[in-house]
């Protein structure tokens, strides 16, 4: 074969896709910030990439600046902390799904990356960038609003904390301001005998949902409900948190009960048709999956 | 360390004026160097810049998987990378699996189950199955379907690809006990 050769035209400027960006790639937190600051507010904060990259090679999003977290390396950690794990912004998603004391103290977290796209997408894609992108597909977002996490933001500084119901403000559409980096994600644990599971229906395995939720129940010593919550993506424009606990606690955690649940979903949710499936077929799935996830966390609650 | 931190740049390209940086890459165990746009895609780095044609590129938005690259030994997409962001990893790419000498075990499964057509999405799948049987030796047939559902072929039908990955892994295990040509 030797060496192959490409048109001129080729070579010189139509083997980029992206458009053109200024480029910073920090190598502490303080640098970070201090980028930030400066280039203002038509740049973008470049962590795994796996959403951001699609956008630029599409030429959908064209920011005037880059800053490449991926020399953070002080972010790229994954802790089991008091009530709850902590999830810094270089964490990929394969970090979060393998760690053990994550999944000790949270097992929503792997159940729910196991339906991120894929595991080379996971390789790469980081969990906090996933929150920053607000895709209201996201599995993650529906998991930090369901366990009522939230969100650290810095910039230069200072640094705030962000609840995760005040952080999705809309499709692809973050609280973080120009000059802020979400330096962590905080998901808290839930109570004892608490089971939780993620189920989704998508076109193909590892596609994104048509729609999805991520499901908590908790029992009583006894057995009977105390707590049962849910959290659905692709039904809105951010992720929705339905809590069933009115209905169904201090009942016995069956069949009847998921039942409603799911009927009290489906009433509840408004979404929207697109190309991959219609109104009333994202509403039917709503309450088909609440009523089997609330038995499956159910059994799981033990 | 590469030296792409922030503000270093101070090359131009001549004609369009955008800055430039200094990628260096161990790619199939060479360090290899360019001087490269910021949004040069690791893709393209690789066969552009690099002119390894094995890594295929087919949709560049991250859904197909020909342009799957193993770095530091694990799968990603090339397409969905900048090449200035992965500056002083390795990266392995089709052409460093094997050589029609001494094929990967995934090579050589895919050759004898006929694990390929038109063969643009193969490169893709050979870097993701070698990476995946580092991981698990012996999958079942729906852990290997598992673990190439993130690439497209559009020929095969992918019968025949869940057997090579499957012949693969017995290829490596009969091999084992000379692992060391890996």
């Amino acid at each position: 074969m030797g060496k192959r050769d490409f048109p001129t035209r080729m070579r010189q400027d139509h083997r980029v896709k992206p458009s053109p960006f200024g480029y910073a790639a920090p190598a502490t937190v303080e640098e970070a910030l201090a980028v930030l600051a400066q280039v203002g507010d038509d740049a973008k904060v470049l962590a795994g990439g796996q959403s951001l990259l699609p956008i630029l090679n599409m030429r959908l999003a064209a920011p005037a600046h880059l800053v490449d977290v991926n020399r953070l390396r002080e972010l790229a950690y994954v802790r089991a902390e008091e009530g709850g794990v902590r999830v810094g912004a270089l964490a990929r998603h394969v970090d979060v799904e393998r760690s053990v004391p994550a999944y000790d103290a949270l097992p929503l977290l792997r159940q729910a990356l196991q339906l991120v796209a894929h595991p080379v997408i996971r390789n790469r894609g980081t969990t906090v960038g996933s929150l920053a992108h607000a895709d209201p597909s996201g599995e993650m977002t529906a998991v930090l609003a369901l366990t009522g996490g939230s969100v650290v933001a810095a910039r230069r500084g200072s640094t705030r904390t962000v609840a995760a119901a005040d952080f999705f403000l809309g499709p692809l559409e973050s609280a973080l301001e120009p000059g802020e980096l979400a330096v962590s994600a905080f998901f808290p644990s839930f109570p004892a005998r608490t089971g939780t599971t993620f189920l989704e229906v998508a076109r193909r395995h590892g596609d994104y949902a048509v729609c999805g939720l991520a499901a908590a129940v908790t029992l009583a010593a006894d057995g009977t409900v105390t707590a049962a919550r849910a959290s659905y993506i692709s039904v809105g424009g951010t992720p929705v948190v339905i809590d069933f606990t009115e209905l169904l606690a201090g009942s016995a955690p069956d069949e009847s009960g998921w039942h409603a649940a799911g009927e009290l979903a489906r009433q509840q949710v408004e979404p929207e048709a697109d190309i991959h499936a219609s109104a009333d077929y994202r509403r039917h799935l709503v309450g088909v999956l609440t009523r089997r996830a609330l038995g499956e966390a159910a059994g799981r609650a033990a | 360390m590469p030296a792409t931190v922030s503000g270093m740049t101070a090359v131009h390209d001549t004609t369009t004026g955008e800055p430039l940086h200094d990628v260096r890459l161990r790619v199939n165990d060479v360090w290899q160097e360019a001087r490269v746009p910021a949004r040069r895609l690791l893709s393209d780095f690789l066969r552009h810049d690099l002119r390894l044609t094995g890594t295929h590129v087919g949709c560049e938005h991250g859904v197909c998987g020909a342009c799957t690259v193993l770095l530091d030994g694990a799968p990603v997409r090339s397409c969905l990378l900048l090449a200035v962001t992965v500056s002083g990893q390795s990266v392995t790419t089709v052409e460093g699996l094997g050589s029609p000498e001494a094929m990967h075990p995934v090579q050589q499964a895919f050759r004898e189950c006929h694990g390929l057509q038109c063969g643009f999405c193969t490169p893709g799948f050979l870097t993701t199955a070698a990476a995946y049987l580092a991981q698990h030796p012996s999958p079942t047939e729906a852990e290997a379907r598992e673990a190439i559902s993130g690439n497209l072929c559009r020929c095969t039908g992918y019968q025949n690809i869940v057997r090579s990955v499957l012949r693969a892994a017995e290829i490596a295990r009969e091999r084992t006990p000379s692992a060391s040509d890996r």
